[in-house]
């Protein structure tokens, strides 16, 4: 356990994963934490393993060896469903969003579960139209007919359906234009001010140190380096060694 | 110009109509089983080659009800449920652990329960046809036909069926839920929906939906044990035509090729004329192999 993360009480914690595509040997023994209502991010070159993690974490792919604690509880061999249930909410890089479905259907898919009143899904619904306007604009359009960055909107209220406790959001901003990419931070700030914690993987470095308080560094399947946010920003030796930027 | 008048007086507009009425009836039974098969294979990724037995399983399960209860109706239904479970029961237990496999194994998996059921028909009911009571008699006069109304009300109860379905897909959670699994199975699962369940859920109405168009169609027919053979082979080639895991593609296809089929039998005999299936269906695989009822691939 690193200096950084000692005072931390997780609500995520993985330990110790080592995860396999077949026969490749993709995670070596990754571990880190995220505690209640924080941000972590999760930086490393394409194809570290950085996907993986989040995938490990949702329960898409299961680790041959390791640990993973959902406040305290073991949720290694859960199945993906149960995971969400239990509140972790899961955006991946390429968004998959239900293309044929509608904006509502798609929102729909994690927002009607038992437990939750009617009152509770108009509040919810209420609260993701104030965030999101475009999707209440476009709340009966075919998900698929909606731009890259109401998409991205789309996969992060659709999660936000869940009341998820913590959301894993896979490089949020990929491949979207500036403005996009200053409302994903918005984002991510409200998410955060609402207590809700997020492992952010991203490629843009400034980004992440901004949004986070503390980094993870990952290569080749493990992670080599884990430090407060604020600490490398002021330390450009470190970034420029794992991420070459 | 003459030959052409001649070629419109010799059209035998009277049979014409009469087959269209037959074509859109055996359209709708067949939409009803293809239903269950394209519904099935969109959502698993299994191509049921049990779905036939299902369908002859229905409609012996009718001959029995109806022998019990003298009620077509509630041999219908129990039928129907009956059959439902059966299909759940078939997929928790068969198809569900060959989920990730070699997509031959869940083939050669609906093959081996095809013949099970088939033999055990066999076995159980014996190599003699029997007959299913329709719930009435009543005809009516299609020029020189006596038409049964019974073959119309088949026609509007698989409409009435297919329908419900589909307006439990569109609006229901349920249906919600299955059409995102079907889109998408891994972000389903992120999503917090049970997609095992969502599975064995669909498998027992396809399953059910079957035997529902084995207890309709029993009057027209004999009920024996091979009698899912030819309408499986049928709903089969419908489902590539219209486009495999596409529901409307397939109803579409259904009626389109009962409805070529019918108007062929009227120059040629009707064992002829099944030809016409075989002719669109190859046809449909080399010129547009994604279904004629999907939209053109960009």
């Amino acid at each position: 356990m690193s200096s950084a993360d000692r005072n931390i009480e997780p609500l995520i914690a993985v330990e110790d994963i080592h995860t396999y595509y077949g026969k490749s040997h993709v995670l070596h023994g990754v571990s880190l934490k995220v505690g209640k209502g924080e941000v972590v991010g999760l930086l490393g070159r394409n194809g570290v393993g950085k996907s993986t993690t989040l995938k490990t974490i949702m329960g898409l792919v299961h680790p041959h060896r390791g640990q993973i604690r959902l406040a305290g509880t073991p949720i290694t061999s859960l199945p993906a469903h149960k995971l969400a249930r239990l509140g972790i909410g899961y955006v991946p890089e390429d968004r998959r969003i239900f293309r044929l479905l509608t904006v509502m259907e798609n929102l729909r898919t994690g927002l009607d579960r038992s437990g939750v009143t009617e009152a509770r899904k108009r509040e919810l619904l209420d609260k993701v139209f104030a965030y999101f306007p475009v999707l209440a604009e476009r709340r009966n359009q075919a998900g698929g007919t909606l731009s890259g960055g109401e998409q991205q909107m789309l996969a992060i209220a659709r999660a936000m359906m869940l009341e998820p406790k913590i959301i894993l959001l896979d490089e949020p901003t990929e491949g979207l234009m500036p403005r996009m990419v200053w409302q994903i931070r918005q984002i991510i700030d409200v998410l955060h001010r609402e207590g809700v914690a997020i492992l952010l993987v991203e490629q843009n470095v400034p980004l992440t140190l901004e949004a986070s308080e503390r980094v993870y560094i990952m290569e080749k399947g493990a992670v080599r380096h884990h430090a407060a946010a604020s600490a490398l920003k002021v330390n450009d030796a470190v970034i420029h060694q794992y991420l070459g930027v | 110009m003459d030959a052409i008048l001649a070629f419109l007086q010799a059209v035998p507009y009277d049979q014409i109509l009469i087959q269209t009425v037959n074509g859109i009836v055996t359209g709708m039974i067949l939409a009803l089983v293809a239903s269950g098969l394209t519904l099935i294979f969109g959502i698993m990724d299994v191509v049921n080659f049990a779905h036939g037995e299902l369908f002859m399983l229905g409609a012996y399960i009718g001959v029995v009800v109806l022998a019990t209860s003298g009620n077509f109706w509630v041999a219908l239904i129990l039928s129907t449920l009956t059959v439902a479970l059966i299909g759940a029961a078939l997929q928790v237990t068969t198809l569900r652990p060959l989920i990730g496999r070699d997509p031959l194994t869940t083939i050669l998996a609906t093959f081996g329960i095809s013949l099970v059921l088939q033999n055990y028909a066999l076995w159980a009911f014996g190599p003699v046809a029997r007959k299913i009571q329709e719930p009435f008699t009543g005809y009516f006069t299609l020029f020189y036909l006596e038409y049964p109304w019974y073959r119309l009300l088949i026609a509007g109860l698989s409409a009435a069926i297919i329908g419900g379905f589909w307006l439990f897909l569109k609006y229901g959670t349920y249906g919600i839920w299955i059409r995102a699994t079907t889109q998408d199975r891994v972000m389903a699962q992120a999503m917090g929906i049970p997609v095992p369940w969502v599975h064995t859920f669909v498998f027992a109405i396809g399953a059910g939906m079957a035997a529902a168009s084995g207890v309709l169609f029993g009057p027209l027919v004999g009920v024996n044990h091979a009698m899912g053979l030819d309408w499986v082979l049928k709903a089969f080639i419908v489902v590539v035509v219209g486009g495999m895991g596409n529901l409307g593609g397939s109803i579409a296809a259904s009626i389109f090729i009962s409805l070529l089929e019918a108007y062929a039998s009227i120059w040629v005999s009707p064992a002829q004329a099944v030809i016409v299936s075989f002719v669109v269906l190859i046809l449909t695989l080399l010129f547009r192999p994604t279904g004629l009822f999907v939209p053109t691939p960009k």
